[in-house]
């Protein structure tokens, strides 16, 4: 009752970036239980990702071949079984989309506890600590739990796993119950195309939440023109249909990496960051100097962004 | 057709705050209606105005002073409300996802929806789990992060779109019962009109204790227990530019010449 289990991600053929990083934090937690890191591959050419997963640290590799997609009956049902022939101690999963689509039903149905979207975890080998955020990263909590439990990581929070393993890979015969799998994937659509790709940008001009209304979206609209950028946006302006979803920066939308990112009225929730932090330079402007936009903004301005945009506009008009 | 839309009176945070133990003191702290469960009671009532839902029925679990928040989805076309509150709730510093799914399957269990929709997170807390949690529980098929529902839910089926990572969406169909935690942006909620206001005082709000729903007090108190609150240390080395939005604006000038991307 000392391994760790953890859950691999992938879509469409290729492997998520979180499932390496699944592997360091499934290691450190292995470290300090004292027992195997056991990593599981289910749905999809499982061979070829088994392979490509024998990184350094991992024990042992399972693969389950049932399904092409993910189907989240077909991964709880897997991940139970796993659970139960394995019998480890944690059970660690992506906090992605998918992830939350299954890990919480594998939870409830071994009787569990859940931590979920957790940016760092240890262990004593009795009581797991979980380090999570509340209220939009404004603070950071600790969180205690006795036994064992299913832990659900944040993306990009855990380095990538490197160099290869010696892993034994074994495939592991699910039983998957084909009359409780109760929905279906009928296929995928890619939704942020157009004429734009704000991934191409030099320079983008971003506009968050702080805009308020529509009506003040030609401000910034006015700025790019100026500077000769292109205008993308967070989450909420795409939501309010104030600009298309090819516009959208985040983890549901585009990665960007411009030269210059300019965020203006951003306060920088994870998601966004996570489609943003890449870019050269970044620029914040934002009224709030505890945003979390700071922390990664390398040029502030604690300002109206309603003074400085135009400013900035006649600067170059 | 019922629904049952879970909502929550989530709690804001001012710019600058003081932690007192393990919660942010009370005078630093707003409440709002969450964010997610707007765009869910939003969903629910169209399905109500397009004549595929009889009846939207809202649950939450919350102190009397969370009445007025709950009354917003009651003024927007929800037509009843149950809140469920008790002694032993009070001062519960963290209700983990074990806790809210206990008490909430037996609310379901009562009603017996044909479909729950949920947020897909709270705005303060964001476990995210609760609704998938109840879906196994209670043996209803389940989606997680769903933006689009198509409402024609006639052959017992549910099309949806979930929206996964990078701009790409998964086209899914779910069998009814079930649980649909929704995504923001899936429909523009509406503003409460002030005879929805008016209205909503005369819907019925039933409030129930844990006795009431045959819930043991010990379920509460969870498995996960919250033992700090602290303000991340920043990692910020960031330049602030001070001065009149001009002198700022001509930094940003400078620098915009210097990284050779001015036009």
């Amino acid at each position: 009752m000392s391994d760790v289990l953890a859950i691999t991600d992938h879509r469409r053929g290729e492997l998520r970036d979180v499932s390496y990083e699944i592997i360091t934090a499934g290691r450190e937690l292995a470290d300090e239980t004292g027992g195997d890191l056991h990593l599981a591959v289910i749905s999809g050419t499982v061979d070829d990702f088994a392979e490509k997963l024998d990184r350094e640290g991992v024990d042992a590799i399972h693969t389950v071949s049932d399904g092409e997609e993910f189907n989240h009956g077909v991964y709880t049902q897997a991940t139970t079984q796993l659970y139960d022939e394995l019998a480890p101690q944690y059970v660690l999963i992506p906090n992605s989309v998918n992830g939350l689509d299954y890990a919480p039903a594998v939870a409830n149905g071994l009787d569990l506890p859940i931590v979920t979207d957790v940016v760092g975890v240890e262990t004593d080998g009795e009581t797991l600590t979980a380090t999570r955020e509340m209220y939009g990263g404004k603070v950071e909590t600790t969180n205690d739990l006795e036994g064992p439990a299913v832990v659900t990581i944040r993306s990009a929070e855990w380095p990538q796993a490197e160099g290869t393993g010696d892993a034994s890979i074994e495939s592991f015969d699910a039983d998957i119950d084909e009359d409780d799998l109760g929905s279906t994937v009928n296929g995928f659509e890619e939704v942020a195309g157009g004429d734009v790709d704000i991934s191409e940008a030099d320079v983008l001009v971003s506009v968050g939440r702080g805009i308020e209304e529509e009506d003040n979206i030609p401000i910034i609209e006015e700025l790019a023109d100026a500077l000769d950028a292109t205008v993308s946006s967070s989450r909420p302006i795409v939501d309010n249909g104030w600009l298309p979803k090819n516009r959208q920066v985040g983890q549901s939308g585009k990665v960007v990496t411009p030269d210059v990112y300019i965020a203006i009225g951003i306060s920088g929730a994870v998601q966004h960051v996570a489609g943003m932090k890449g870019s050269d330079t970044i620029v914040a402007i934002n009224t709030d100097p505890n945003a979390p936009i700071m922390d990664i903004a390398d040029y502030a301005i604690h300002d109206d962004l309603f003074d400085v945009v135009p400013a900035l506009t006649e600067e170059f008009q | 057709m019922k629904i049952l839309v879970t909502v929550k009176e989530v709690a804001t945070v001012e710019d600058e705050f003081e932690i007192e133990g393990t919660a942010i003191a009370d005078q630093y702290l707003g409440e709002d209606l969450n964010e997610w469960d707007d765009y869910a009671i939003e969903e629910a009532v169209q399905l109500q105005e397009n004549g595929v839902a009889d009846e939207v029925v809202t649950v939450t679990i919350g102190p009397e002073d969370c009445e007025q928040t709950i009354r917003q989805a009651l003024a927007k076309g929800a037509d009843r409300a149950i809140r469920v509150w008790d002694d032993a709730l009070e001062g519960v510093d963290l209700l983990d996802v074990g806790a809210k799914r206990s008490i909430l399957q037996e609310v379901i269990a009562a009603e017996d929806p044909d479909l729950v929709l949920t947020g897909v997170q709270s705005g303060d807390d964001s476990w995210g789990a609760t609704g998938v949690s109840l879906a196994e529980e209670l043996d209803y098929e389940w989606a997680a992060v769903v933006n689009h529902l198509e409402h024609d839910l006639d052959d017992g089926i549910a099309a949806v779109r979930r929206e996964l990572e990078g701009g790409v969406e998964e086209l899914t169909d779910v069998e009814l019962p079930a649980v649909l935690s929704i995504q923001t942006g899936i429909n523009e909620p509406r503003y409460a009109s002030l005879r929805g206001i008016r209205q909503a005082q005369r819907k019925p709000l039933d409030v129930q204790t844990l006795g009431d729903l045959g819930v043991d007090e010990s379920a509460v108190e969870g498995a996960v227990t919250l033992t700090d609150m602290y303000e991340p240390e920043s990692e910020s080395d960031v330049t602030v530019w001070e001065g009149s939005a001009d002198e700022t604006a001509s930094e940003l000038g400078e620098l915009l010449r210097d990284k050779g991307v001015a036009p």
